[in-house]
């Protein structure tokens, strides 16, 4: 990538303080998203997924913080600004989906009066224009009849519908960035396809990146160019989305490609990962998935690998670190 | 060939969602009925599964529930080993039945009682069906059915909370399969879990099948998922079959509109390049269903006779399918 990023995350960490002493959730997360990219982040419950987009549009509540590391937005830092600042940040260069569509939604307002509050306040039209522009975005989104159903609540639309709302809302300011925290997960698979093609089209007609947060690895496929797998709060690979499928190096991403069943082979067992994600409390010395790793070695319950260039890809993995690569030439 | 362990003949269940009395009387409300599942027919031979898939709300859930006797039919029967699971029976018969079947339930976190370790959770059915009498014989039987599940026998002292999800849900299984039974119906027994845990599970689910000659009916929406256990597949929608087939000439062939949809509509993990028809509409209100074939609104091959009359569920080519426009060879 030649183009300066849009969005740089550096070494950020974010934790927990609890009466049983401080949570680290996210250690050391590094990424950046170019303009106009889709970055997939996948990762089991509990990797710290969630956390890192709400760490991006600034809505990380307490008694969570932002411990160190920066984010910036065009290269400005946006972690440590003041909450009205924020605020005017969010919505006008970052738009946010967020799961649940009904719960994103107010439902005592009407759809037109949440869209049009939300033109108004990020851009200088008055009531009338932005009456119109919101029908426009609900006609991008396909809603049928939008003329008519601007003016009805989020009840009286269909979970496909409402998520649909929720990208016009998202899409409202023309952001340079969307955070999309599991758009789809809970939507029928038929819906679910209708609402991915959709993002991916508006946001390549508005020349906006996104930030696709999703456990589903289908999804990861068909719509970034690039995906990071998060383990444990840290990343554990990342790189273009063909190379971490079909060639990953990390051996948890190996793992997490096998476990997924495959519509195209016959396998009579699926390949799994024995044990399940370590606790916040109790992440191993060393590397986070040395207790379930097929590949341990000594030196992996011992120190912690950073980030190495695999081929493609980058991965946290002492399999694939310098020294490593040199031993195997040589033999 | 034998007879089949399982015969489904023309299940039906109505649920009254009428408005309350009053304001029937007051507002002049007709009363409303759902038709959640409408004439579903199906058998299942020993030691086979079958899947069945369909959208939210399309009834798979309510027809596991009618085959284990959580629900009384509204109209057709149930035959278990050709012996009727009819409430009006003695009601002994019926209690030899239902050790014979069991149900494994979706959410880990709310199918097993907070407040009972494992032993009097894994231990009840043991001792409701006197399979068990003392303290003794219980906590080795229920160790054992631990052992089974990839649990240690250890466990039994342990509360819910002190298991991951897909540990609770192998927790599920070791008390659905406490009375020995030969059928298992599992609603959606790992959509609650992350992908490598599922592998997890559905390998247990499997091996399981192996060696005790299991037979399954698995209700998933997740068409891999159903791919990877099933030996037979039945696609619902609002209530009834649309097709049932082998699996190989389900998923290489697939005949009825809705089954071809379903399948497009799977991300493509592999990234072949696969084109894809995009999906059109949504699940119409099961309360007002389309007349003729409810699934006429969404489907492209659709003409004046597939919106006036219903088609039957029929035998083409060796597949059970309900689609005027595959009998006519339309398509």
């Amino acid at each position: 990538m030649n183009s300066s990023p849009l969005l740089e995350v550096k070494n950020l960490r974010v934790e927990f303080a609890t009466r049983r002493g401080t949570l680290l959730a996210l250690d050391d997360i590094n990424l950046s998203i170019a303009p106009g990219e889709i970055l997939g982040i996948v990762g089991e419950s509990g990797a710290g997924k969630s956390l890192t987009g709400a760490a991006i549009i600034g809505l990380i509540e307490p008694p969570g913080r932002i411990a160190s590391g920066e984010i910036l937005l065009e290269g400005k830092r946006i972690d440590n600004l003041p909450y009205e600042q924020m605020r005017a940040i969010r919505g006008k260069q970052i738009g946010a989906i967020f799961q649940d569509p009904l719960t994103s939604l107010n439902p005592l307002y009407t759809i037109g009066q949440q869209l049009t509050e939300t033109i108004q306040t990020h851009l200088p039209v008055g009531a009338a224009e932005a009456r119109q522009r919101a029908i426009k975005l609900l006609q991008d989104t396909g809603i049928p009849a939008a003329e008519q159903r601007i003016d009805q609540y989020p009840h009286q639309f269909s979970g496909g519908m409402r998520q649909r709302v929720v990208i016009a809302l998202a899409l409202a300011a023309e952001p340079k960035l969307i955070v999309a925290d599991e758009p789809t997960t809970a939507l029928d698979v038929s819906i679910q396809a209708q609402i991915i093609s959709l993002l991916k089209r508006l946001c390549k007609e508005q020349g906006a990146a996104v930030m696709l947060v999703t456990h589903d690895m289908g999804v990861i496929a068909e719509t970034c160019d690039r995906v990071a797998v998060l383990y444990a709060g840290r990343v554990a690979e990342i790189g273009p989305v063909a190379d971490v499928i079909h060639n990953p190096s990390h051996p948890y991403t190996v793992g997490l490609m096998g476990s997924i069943p495959s519509m195209d082979e016959n396998r009579e067992r699926l390949l799994q990962i024995d044990g399940s994600m370590p606790r916040l409390n109790a992440i191993p010395k060393g590397c986070a998935y040395n207790p379930r790793c097929p590949n341990v070695m000594d030196r992996c319950r011992q120190e912690r690998p950073e980030l190495f260039d695999a081929g493609a890809t980058r991965a946290a993995c002492w399999l694939v670190s310098p020294e490593v690569q040199t031993v195997r030439v040589n033999a | 060939m034998t007879a089949p362990l399982v015969e489904v003949r023309d299940l039906a269940k109505t649920f009254d969602v009428s408005a309350p009395w009053l304001n029937r009387v007051v507002e002049r409300k007709p009363r409303q009925f759902v038709h959640a599942v409408d004439g579903v027919s199906f058998t299942i031979e020993r030691g086979k599964t079958l899947a069945l898939v369909g959208e939210s709300g399309c009834g798979k859930s309510t027809v596991a529930r009618l085959l284990v006797g959580l629900y009384a039919p509204t109209r057709g029967d149930v035959r278990f080993d050709g012996q009727s699971t009819d409430a009006g029976q003695n009601a002994g018969d019926l209690r030899a039945l239902r050790r014979r079947m069991q149900m494994i339930f979706q959410d880990p976190y709310a199918s097993l009682n907070p407040r009972w370790k494992v032993l009097e959770i894994v231990g009840e059915p043991l001792r409701e069906h006197g399979l068990a009498t003392d303290t003794e014989s219980l906590r080795q039987r229920v160790g054992e059915l631990l052992l089974q599940v990839g649990l240690a026998a250890s466990d039994v002292e342990k509360f819910p909370h002190q298991f991951s999800g897909g540990q609770r849900q192998r927790i599920s299984i070791a008390r659905a399969l406490a009375t020995q039974p030969e059928f298992l119906v599992c609603d959606e027994p790992t959509s609650a879990l992350d992908v490598s845990v599922q592998a997890q599970v559905l390998n247990i689910m499997k091996d399981l099948q192996k060696s005790r000659g299991l037979t399954y009916l698995f209700i998933s929406h997740n068409l891999a998922v159903v791919r990877h256990v099933a030996d037979q597949v039945g696609v619902m929608y609002l209530g009834r079959l649309v097709e049932v087939a082998d699996k190989a000439e389900l998923f290489s062939a697939p005949r009825h509109p809705y089954t071809r949809m379903l399948l497009d509509a799977i991300p493509d993990i592999k990234m072949s390049g696969r084109a894809r028809t995009p999906v059109q509409g949504e699940v119409p209100n099961p309360l007002n269903p389309p007349t003729g074939c409810a699934f006429h609104p969404r489907c492209p091959h659709a003409n004046a006779r597939c919106s006036s009359e219903r088609p039957a569920l029929s035998v083409f080519k060796g597949v059970q399918v309900a689609c005027h426009a595959v009998q006519e060879g339309r398509i």
